[in-house]
């Protein structure tokens, strides 16, 4: 199994609770995250939904404080296992914690690999500041055997990332995130830069790794079909708030927000037949000025008079196993027959239908 | 445009350089002597700041103030010549070579490489030097001759930036639509560049005054034309920074008119570099120092760690 | 390995250029001013030297220009440089071969410092920004506004004459001491080299510092730092990373720099009466020694030169994409 002692006593790996994140300080702070909730269980896949500008990535950098300015952590915490609290912890607690517990892989590997060092060294670093006792030879062992998990040939160590496909070279910053078998890995949009076809392989692997060594996953993508593929549990934000979370499966056959829902619309169904696209009319509101109560009020279809004066909570739904945050939701209104679907029963046949990835523990 | 002025780099920048500018238009007028009289035949060593001679007078006894004032026009004259002449050069080579390309770029290319790369003073000494001494050459001749060891950076950077721009939409309608080439890289491309083009304008003055200066203090350059270049070499001559009794009043002013002249100008061109890319603001990148500490933040946010801000500073959500 | 053999022949194009520059001026200014130096030297000067300096300038000879040309470059690649007039009959090549040491060892170990300790501070300027370096900025610039010379002026005054802690002019103190390989000797070309080396570097380390602080402040913004941060490496590691690519530019400037601080360098020289080039320069300049002049300039030019070859090859060695084929 994945992690160390620090992490072994608990099932919820990553615990956050209220938290909020400003770009800047005073008046013009933008809200960027605002009373979010989280959590993420050992071996989990959880899905980050959201448009861009939704807060998504804000609120995974924001956990493990790396947030450049002018971000800065309002409100809130945030732990890691019982007993870390990431928010007070300092440089050298986290220097500990990251890559050995939490590892990231960033969205575009053109630019996050250095390009004057080779990936060899690239790895030896990583190896040489939290395993000091290693020796030379065994870090290149190490490094090689990393870059065979994730199929590429050892020999290749010595290469630059300008000489590597983009295919390979997120393949490399996998190999990695995963160096110091860590028990979660934040992804952030990690295929998204890549064509169709490399996308599919690379998910393909990442899901068979993560079946083989048992990390956590906390994946942001703005595709919430992906999402349904992969995730265990989706969350999905809008305008810095949680708006919606539930299993997959449940957001992908029963949304309850009226966001979600339109999301799900904005992907064309491969099978079954043709409806007229949706999407969502507007754009996302400009993080500075607002609407007044709910954020997505001028963009939803259901839209009606609570909703333009008070922003909702994120409700419990369905014996707390779910939550939205929609009036709709409260239990005193009418919810439309899309946003009530009954909630799927988990079965082969639905594990089949999601994708050959399954993703389920 | 406000903007541009809240910057203090700017507004110091602009102070220096508009009061030399007063300097270079009205110098002379305002000399209370003529700079290459002796006020006196008896007296042999330089003679400190007194009410008569502002900054004193030289070995042969000449006012240094009016010296100061009336090389001033000199020099900055020939520098601002050179800097116009040089921009000019580098706009028409650089954007023309960007433009068009293939054999006219490679071609202005390599002349702008050569020119950059071979050292600009030892050649301009070899060329000021065979026009003899004794030619005492106008400022705006002096201004030319040096321009033309100094286009070669400019027209580099806008050769560089005309490239990215004529790959651009607003580019490529216009030349479908039919537009002269020179039309196009007048009133279309040449706008963007604005401020490549000032920054090089004003790095080529700089780069004018020191060369000028460097020139009229060799004494390659007539020394009987007066400049701070000139009043240099006297100094110099006469070893006035070696004297026990040190005759500061004479090196002093013309070196620090240099300095402050140039000073004044790359203040200006950070000022613009700044405005045109606000992450090289001095300070924290954002969340002014001020501010942070009294929010209760580290003053300088290190990378890597995301400042949390402290429970009695949060608002209640 | 493609890129080093480009530069080396656009080097040598420029060399090529730079010596028939210097061919033609001479004969391309108005009133041919070698004909009135050549009328002031008839008296003193023997028929052969009459002759060498008439053959060199092209003056009352019957061969061509094109002729001339090929003379020139024969001449050249013998190593002949001329006869100086100043110091006639000495050779001009003898002459700078005495001169060039002073001058190399003291621009490459000013330049040197200059480079290592700007790129430092800039990396430390960008790292602890807002700190008190940020302060040192202004000073800096002004440094680099200021001519060489008025800086070594204003260093003589300081500290030769005001607090005499150094000795204001010479390369070492020629009325005591012979040149030899013995401490006396060498500490004492030191302590004449200190003030030269001084105004060199303050001359034109501020370029070093703020070009790195700006860069590095661009490079910081990059991915691989965050991920460098977020891998948990220690900092002097993630400036490292940082320091590495954000030298980059520095040394592809270095090209265009090294031009302004061997001219500052010279400049300095005179000042300071450093047995030098430039002290060499000056006395030409002031004799109207032709030869001597155009010598100088190409030698110059093509130290130039190799020193920027040099940086190219640091460059190749630190950008692995240079290595690109194609």
């Amino acid at each position: 199994m994945s992690g160390d002692v620090m992490s072994e006593a608990t099932d919820v790996l990553i615990e956050v609770r209220g938290l909020c994140v400003d770009y800047g300080l005073g008046d013009g702070a933008v809200r960027a995250v605002v009373d979010a909730d989280l959590e993420l269980r050992r071996g989990e896949v959880l899905g980050l939904a959201g448009e861009s500008g939704s807060g998504k990535s804000t609120l995974a950098y924001a956990i493990t404080r790396l947030l450049r300015p002018p971000g800065v952590i309002t409100a809130g915490s945030a732990r890691f296992g019982a007993s870390v609290n990431l928010l007070t912890a300092g440089q050298r607690e986290l220097r500990g914690l990251r890559w050995n517990e939490i590892a990231v892989v960033l969205q575009s590997s053109m630019n996050a690999l250095n390009p004057v060092l080779s990936i060899g060294t690239q790895f030896a670093d990583v190896l040489r500041a939290h395993r000091p006792d290693m020796s030379r030879a065994d870090r290149r062992t190490r490094s090689g055997e990393l870059l065979e998990m994730v199929g590429i040939p050892a020999d290749r160590l010595g290469s630059y990332p300008y000489e590597l496909s983009g295919g390979m070279r997120q393949r490399v910053m996998i190999a990695t995130a995963l160096a110091l078998d860590p028990s979660v890995v934040i992804m952030d949009e990690p295929t998204t830069a890549l064509d169709v076809v490399t996308q599919r392989e690379i998910l393909e692997e990442l899901m068979a790794l993560r079946d083989r060594l048992g990390f956590a996953v906390l994946f942001i993508s703005h595709d919430l079909s992906l999402l349904a593929e992969i995730a265990d549990s989706i969350a999905v934000m809008y305008a810095g708030r949680l708006v919606e979370r539930a299993d997959a499966a449940a957001i992908f056959r029963a949304p309850r927000h009226p966001y979600s829902l339109g999301l799900l619309s904005s992907f064309p169904a491969l099978h079954g037949p043709r409806v007229a696209m949706e999407g969502i009319p507007g754009s996302p509101p400009d993080l500075r000025n607002m609407p007044s109560g709910c954020t997505f009020h001028p963009r939803c279809g259901y839209v009606f008079g609570r909703c333009r004066s008070d922003s909702p909570p994120l409700l419990d739904l369905d014996g707390g196993t779910r939550a939205a945050a929609c009036w709709l939701q409260d239990g005193r209104t009418a919810v439309p027959a899309e946003l009530g679907r009954p909630e799927p029963v988990i079965t082969a046949a639905v594990t089949a239908e999601a994708g050959p990835t399954g993703g389920r523990s | 445009m406000t903007r541009l002025l809240r910057s203090k780099k700017i507004l110091v920048g602009l102070s220096l350089s508009v009061a030399f500018g007063i300097v270079a238009i009205a110098g002379p007028l305002l000399a209370p002597y003529n700079p290459n009289t002796s006020v006196s035949t008896t007296l042999s060593t330089p003679m400190p700041p007194s009410a008569a001679h502002w900054l004193g007078t030289t070995q042969v006894q000449q006012d240094v103030f009016s010296q100061l004032l009336v090389g001033g026009r000199s020099t900055i004259l020939v520098s601002l010549i050179a800097g116009l002449a040089a921009t000019a050069l580098a706009v028409l080579f650089g954007v023309t070579a960007g433009y068009f390309g293939g054999g006219a770029d490679d071609l202005l290319s390599m002349l702008a490489n050569i020119f950059l790369v071979l050292p600009a003073l030892p050649l301009l000494i070899v060329i000021f030097g065979f026009l003899g001494r004794g030619a005492d050459p106008n400022d705006v001749v002096i201004g030319v001759i040096i321009s033309v060891s100094g286009w070669a950076y400019g027209a580099r950077q806008l050769r560089a930036q005309t490239l990215s721009m004529r790959s651009r939409d607003f580019v490529d309608s216009a030349r479908i639509i039919g537009e002269k080439s020179w039309r196009i890289m007048t009133f279309e491309i040449l706008p963007n560049l604005v401020p490549i083009v000032a920054t090089s304008f004003l790095f080529t003055v700089i780069y004018g005054v020191g060369t000028y200066t460097a020139l009229s203090f060799l004494g390659v350059i007539s020394t009987s034309h007066w400049s701070w270049g000139t009043m240099l070499y006297w100094a110099q001559s006469a070893q006035a920074a070696q004297q026990v009794h040190l005759e500061w009043w004479w090196f002093l002013p013309p070196g620090l008119a240099v300095g402050l002249f140039g000073t004044g100008l790359a203040l200006l061109n950070f000022g613009i570099d700044e405005f045109v890319n606000p992450r090289l603001r001095s300070g924290t990148g954002g969340v002014s120092g001020r501010r942070a500490r009294r929010a209760g933040l580290p003053r300088r946010p290190q990378l890597g760690l995301t400042p949390v801000l402290p429970a009695s500073a949060r608002r209640a959500s | 390995m493609r890129m080093i053999a480009r530069r080396i022949a656009f080097y040598i194009v420029t060399a090529i250029v730079a010596i028939t520059v210097n061919f033609f001026i001479p004969r391309l200014m108005p009133g041919n001013p070698v004909l009135a130096v050549l009328g002031r030297v008839q008296a003193q000067e023997s028929k052969q030297a009459i002759a060498a300096l008439e053959l060199q300038y092209g003056v009352q000879t019957k061969t061509g220009l094109w002729g001339q040309y090929v003379q020139y470059w024969a001449h050249l690649l013998h190593g002949n440089l001329g006869t100086s007039l100043n110091f006639y009959p000495a050779s001009v090549g003898g002459l700078i071969r005495a001169a060039l040491p002073w001058t190399i060892g003291l621009v490459g170990v000013a330049t040197v410092i200059s480079f290592l300790l700007g790129t430092l501070l800039g990396v430390a300027a960008a790292w602890r920004r807002g700190s008190w370096l940020d302060g040192l900025l202004p000073a800096m610039t002004f440094f680099q506004a200021a001519p060489y010379f008025f800086v070594a002026i204003l260093a003589v005054a300081l500290f030769a004459t005001k607090l005499g802690w150094f000795p204001p002019n010479s390369g070492y103190d020629t009325t005591t001491l012979n040149p030899g390989l013995d401490w006396p000797f060498l500490s004492n070309l030191l302590d004449h080299a200190v003030l030269p080396a001084m105004t060199i570097v303050l001359a034109s380390i501020a370029g070093w510092i703020i070009g790195m602080r700006n860069m590095m402040i661009t490079t910081m913004d990059e991915d691989y730092v965050l991920l460098a941060q977020a891998k948990g490496l220690p900092s002097h590691r993630v400036i490292g990373y940082a320091a590495r690519n954000a030298l980059l530019p520095s040394v592809a400037g270095f090209s265009l720099a090294i031009g302004f601080i061997v001219s500052g360098a010279l400049l300095t020289e005179i000042v300071f009466s450093y047995p030098g080039v430039g002290y060499l320069l000056f006395t030409a300049i002031g004799s109207d020694d032709y030869p001597l002049l155009q010598g100088i300039f190409l030698i110059i030019t093509l130290a130039v030169l190799l020193a920027n070859l040099a940086a190219d090859f640091v460059y190749a060695f630190l950008d692995p994409r240079t290595r690109q084929e194609a």
